[in-house]
């Protein structure tokens, strides 16, 4: 590990002033649950750490019922998931973020990390991704904001610019008769890495018979977290039945593109992709039906 | 020379202040700067609950937080955990429910016992194996460990 200095950042200038001089030789540090054990093994360099969970911004989560809600980058996963405003408004999310790690890593892992993925996918993009969360980005020339399915560009890679850092997750409020799921198949109870995720949200009619939107993403199955635009397209304007969802959850395994590795053959893994889809589907319905 | 970094926080009540390198782990800073060697090395990286430690009120693996980190903050690790008068409940039910073997593991489950306790004062089973799903021991399959946290939780309630 070839860490030579440490810095606890107090404002989001200072960090921005930090980055931009090191050059490439500094790296934010929230939870370090990922970070340090990449150092450890010289998977990933960094001279200079910038803790930036002493910031208040990066550290708070704010929830506005005109605005939606605001996750500091580095917000631990344990405080979101017992944010009363969290778990009353976005149950889909919670579904996300308490299954990354076991309690341990909950007290420090942040969602803002997680949304850095080396070889492991992240639980919490799929579902943030269906709640058309964006990402807010800040850097010496301001801040910007992107959706988060645009965040990730490769594995390891991310759309981030010298001096820019991931300052907070904007989630939008969630409309009326709105619900969300997200679910992952994985061979133990807890503590293990998605074979397969699969997140889904819809927007239904005031009947509550009919889908006026929908979005679909899954984990797991591509190089970066995969938006499937085309199963919410399909959805939008159906009636909420069998075939449909089944349908939308055809279209989702089409657009798969898995690798066979330890923990799943590329065949298996589209199998999921479609039963992940339905499940997550039927849900988000059921939650949106009972909002 | 590399840099140190000087760093005051409480220990088990205690104060200490302590000079560190930025990339030392709090687990080697506790075992090899302070002779705290009760938390316990086992992997390194996050998986095997071995080196568990309580932060602020928060259960974490020291080997995932730099010492740098702690400077101000309070934490109890497993040398904390019994007082001059005695054993923890939880050690003494470690003891008669014969929950360890090698014991290798047994520092990590009885800091994570204690914050799941201080959390969840009686927990169900399933609440128990989920909480100590972080913690890996390759001797008693578990079985043991969650009976005596259980045995535990009840006698701390009756004694409340």
């Amino acid at each position: 590990m070839q860490v030579l200095d440490y810095v606890s950042a107090g404002n989001v200038k200072e960090v921005v002033g930090l980055l931009t001089s090191n050059n490439g030789r500094a790296r934010i540090l929230c939870g370090g649950t990922d970070l340090l054990v990449q150092l450890r093994e010289n998977r990933r360099r960094a001279e200079l750490l910038i803790d930036v969970k002493n910031i208040p911004e990066l550290n708070s989560i704010n929830y506005d019922n005109q605005i939606g809600l605001l996750l500091g980058a580095a917000a631990s996963c344990h405080a979101i998931c017992h944010n009363p405003s969290v778990l009353e408004n976005y149950p889909g999310l919670v579904d996300a973020i308490h299954l990354i790690g076991g309690v341990q890593i909950q007290y420090r892992a942040s969602v803002g990390g997680n949304l850095f993925p080396t070889i492991i996918q992240p639980d919490s993009i799929p579902a943030l991704i269906v709640h058309e969360a964006g990402c807010i980005i800040v850097g010496s020339n301001g801040t910007r904001e992107i959706p988060v399915e645009q965040f990730c560009i490769a594995p390891g890679k991310n759309v981030l610019q010298n001096g820019e850092f991931l300052l907070a997750i904007k989630v939008p409020v969630v409309k009326e008769n709105f619900g969300a799921h997200y679910l992952r198949f994985i061979p133990r109870n807890e503590m293990d890495i998605a074979v397969v995720g699969a997140g889904a949200s819809v927007t239904l009619d005031k009947a509550k018979q009919r889908i006026l939107s929908a979005r679909i993403a899954l984990g797991a199955v591509a190089p970066t977290p995969l938006f499937v635009e085309e199963a919410g397209v399909f959805l939008a304007g159906k009636e909420i039945n069998e075939k449909n969802i089944r349908e939308a959850a055809r279209i989702a395994q089409a657009a798969a593109r898995p690798i066979s590795d330890l923990r799943g053959t590329d065949e298996y893994r589209k199998h999921l992709c479609a039963v992940l889809t339905r499940r997550a589907l039927e849900k988000a319905i059921e939650r949106a039906r009972a909002s | 020379m590399n840099k140190k970094i000087r760093v005051q926080a409480t220990i088990n009540g205690e104060e200490f202040e302590f000079l560190c390198e930025p990339r030392q782990s709090l687990l080697e800073v506790l075992r090899e700067t302070l002779g705290l060697t009760g938390a316990k090395e086992g992997c390194n990286n996050g998986n095997c609950g071995a080196c568990n430690v309580i932060l602020d009120g928060a259960l974490v693996n020291s080997c995932l937080v730099l010492a740098v980190e702690i400077d101000g903050c309070n934490v109890t690790t497993i040398e904390g955990i019994a007082t001059p008068q005695g054993l923890h409940p939880l050690q003494q039910k470690f003891i008669a429910h014969a929950a360890l073997q090698c014991g290798f593991c047994t520092p990590g489950f009885i800091v994570a016992s204690k914050a799941l306790l201080d959390q969840i004062p009686n927990p169900s089973e399933s609440e128990v194996r989920q909480w100590l799903a972080g913690n890996l021991c390759r001797c008693t399959g578990y079985d043991r460990i969650v009976r005596a946290v259980m045995d535990a939780a009840q006698s701390q309630e009756k004694t409340l």
